[in-house]
């Protein structure tokens, strides 16, 4: 495997550039010549790369470009076959059970459960994350995703930019401080479009590091400061 | 703060049996299904009612068995629907706490199951309870419970598998063998009279089955479920 160039290696100037919101100086997340492979296949190949606290990033790359992968790996919900990950200058592997109450993860699947209603989703995950009194919380997601009229329908009548928006509203209640988002704008009509802009502005706000992997290359670029650009699970420029 | 181990399989049963309840589809395909395969025993075997009644205790766990094939299944299908594990792994939710949660709500839902079907069984085969309805009600959890065990932890591993329902029959019955024959001569015992004191030695087999397997359970499920 080719070693990606050590431009966008951990301390990089070029991965600190400075925009709108709030800028730590530990980064958000290093990664460190990670690869990973699925069977014979090199989904990402040694990339290297480090973000600051409080930045946003966009991802961006073909279809299996290895942008999912890469966010599957920094929300733990996978692990790199080679290098190692770092968030919030923690472990992947070593702390990933203290590190999954601070990632949040928009998939392209929406992690939620067709016979449960809009409310019962998200009240299942206030629940397992502890989250006391959690009816006005999820009445608040509800409302600011624009589902609240629907809080007892079953997801399984959902149109698929319903679920999305639900999806989001999950994302939202679990607060992260490092936001990973694949595809948000996928399935969303233009008023959904518009919502998801203004919450990801919002999340910036509050100092939320946030990754946002789409195709929709100009809305990427106007949301965050810094780009990646992947080709065939490595950086071909940032 | 993070909920403890306890609350966190309380809630994943909770959600379980919360989605049972509001579709009620599982529940009542497995019972359909069960009094089917009672049905066919009985036919096939023909109107020998003392033949009937002899092999009755084995007919109704083959029963609730390949029923159950049906209801681990669909338990795992519902995770793997919309990648909804994963959305429980990063909540966070502890592996071996989705384990318990799964398995005794799976345990729960077989002996519904049981419940239902032993009546019927009852009549078909014409059987009479000689050790007290107490004591089969007893047997039938603990004979469930040591389905579900193993039952989830290969239903997670056969989950992502292209041929997950041949696969998950495959992998289970044979580790169930001492479980099943444990739960039958017990069953047998109970519903025909127990004069040499017999149904113990029985239950202590299957009370050591589901030890061994909730344990193995416990300590295996997050190696199943966990890409490490």
């Amino acid at each position: 495997m080719e070693t990606t160039s050590g431009r966008w290696r951990s301390g990089d100037p070029g991965a600190r550039l400075v925009g709108h919101g709030p800028v730590a100086d530990s980064p958000a997340f290093e990664v460190l010549d990670v690869s990973k492979r699925f069977g014979a296949r090199w989904a990402v190949a040694r990339l290297t790369y480090s973000l600051p606290a409080g930045q946003s990033l966009l991802l961006t790359g073909h279809n299996g470009s290895g942008k999912t992968t890469l966010l599957r790996m920094l929300s733990t919900a996978t692990f790199p076959t080679l290098g190692s990950m770092r968030i919030f200058g923690r472990d992947t592997r070593e702390h990933r059970d203290a590190l999954r109450t601070e990632v949040g993860l928009l998939s392209h699947a929406s992690f939620l459960y067709e016979d449960l209603t809009a409310e019962q989703n998200l009240a299942l995950l206030a629940r397992l994350m502890g989250l006391p009194n959690a009816g006005p919380a999820v009445t608040s997601m509800l409302e600011r995703v624009g589902l609240v009229e629907r809080t007892d329908s079953p997801v399984r009548q959902f149109s698929a930019g319903m679920r999305k928006r639900l999806a989001i509203a999950r994302l939202l209640l679990k607060a992260p401080k490092l936001a990973l988002l694949d595809e948000p704008f996928g399935e969303l009509d233009p008023a959904g479009i518009t919502q998801m802009e203004t919450l990801i502005r919002e999340l910036q706000t509050r100092g939320t590091t946030i990754v946002l992997a789409t195709h929709l290359v100009e809305q990427g670029q106007a949301l965050t400061q810094a780009r990646l650009h992947l080709e065939n699970g490595r950086v071909v420029s940032a | 703060m993070t909920p403890g181990l306890f609350s966190t399989v309380v809630t994943v049963i909770h959600k379980d049996l919360l989605i049972e309840w509001r579709t009620r589809a599982r529940i009542n395909a497995l019972v359909f299904f069960a009094l089917a395969t009672l049905l066919v025993f009985s036919f096939a075997l023909g109107p020998d009612t003392v033949l009937l009644r002899k092999n009755a205790a084995g007919y109704l766990w083959l029963g609730i068995l390949f029923a159950s094939v049906l209801s681990l299944s669909e338990s795992m299908r519902i995770e793997t629907e919309n990648l909804a594990l994963d959305g429980l792994r990063l909540a966070p939710t502890s592996p071996r706490a989705i384990f318990l949660g799964k398995a005794i709500g799976n345990t729960v839902m077989l002996w519904v199951l049981a419940l239902v079907v032993t009546p019927v069984a009852a009549a078909l085969f014409d059987l009479s309870v000689k050790e007290g309805v107490a004591s089969l009600f007893g047997m039938l959890f603990l004979g469930c419970a040591a389905i579900s065990a193993p039952g989830t932890l290969y239903a997670a591993i056969a989950a992502n598998a292209r041929a997950r329902d041949v696969l998950l029959p495959l992998l289970l019955f044979p580790v169930l063998i001492p479980g099943l024959l444990a739960s039958v001569k017990g069953t047998a015992l109970i519903l025909e009279g127990d004069p040499m004191h017999q149904v113990g030695s029985w239950v202590g087999l299957l009370a050591a089955f589901n030890v061994l397997y909730w344990s193995l359970g416990f300590a295996l499920f997050p190696r199943v479920i966990e890409d490490d």
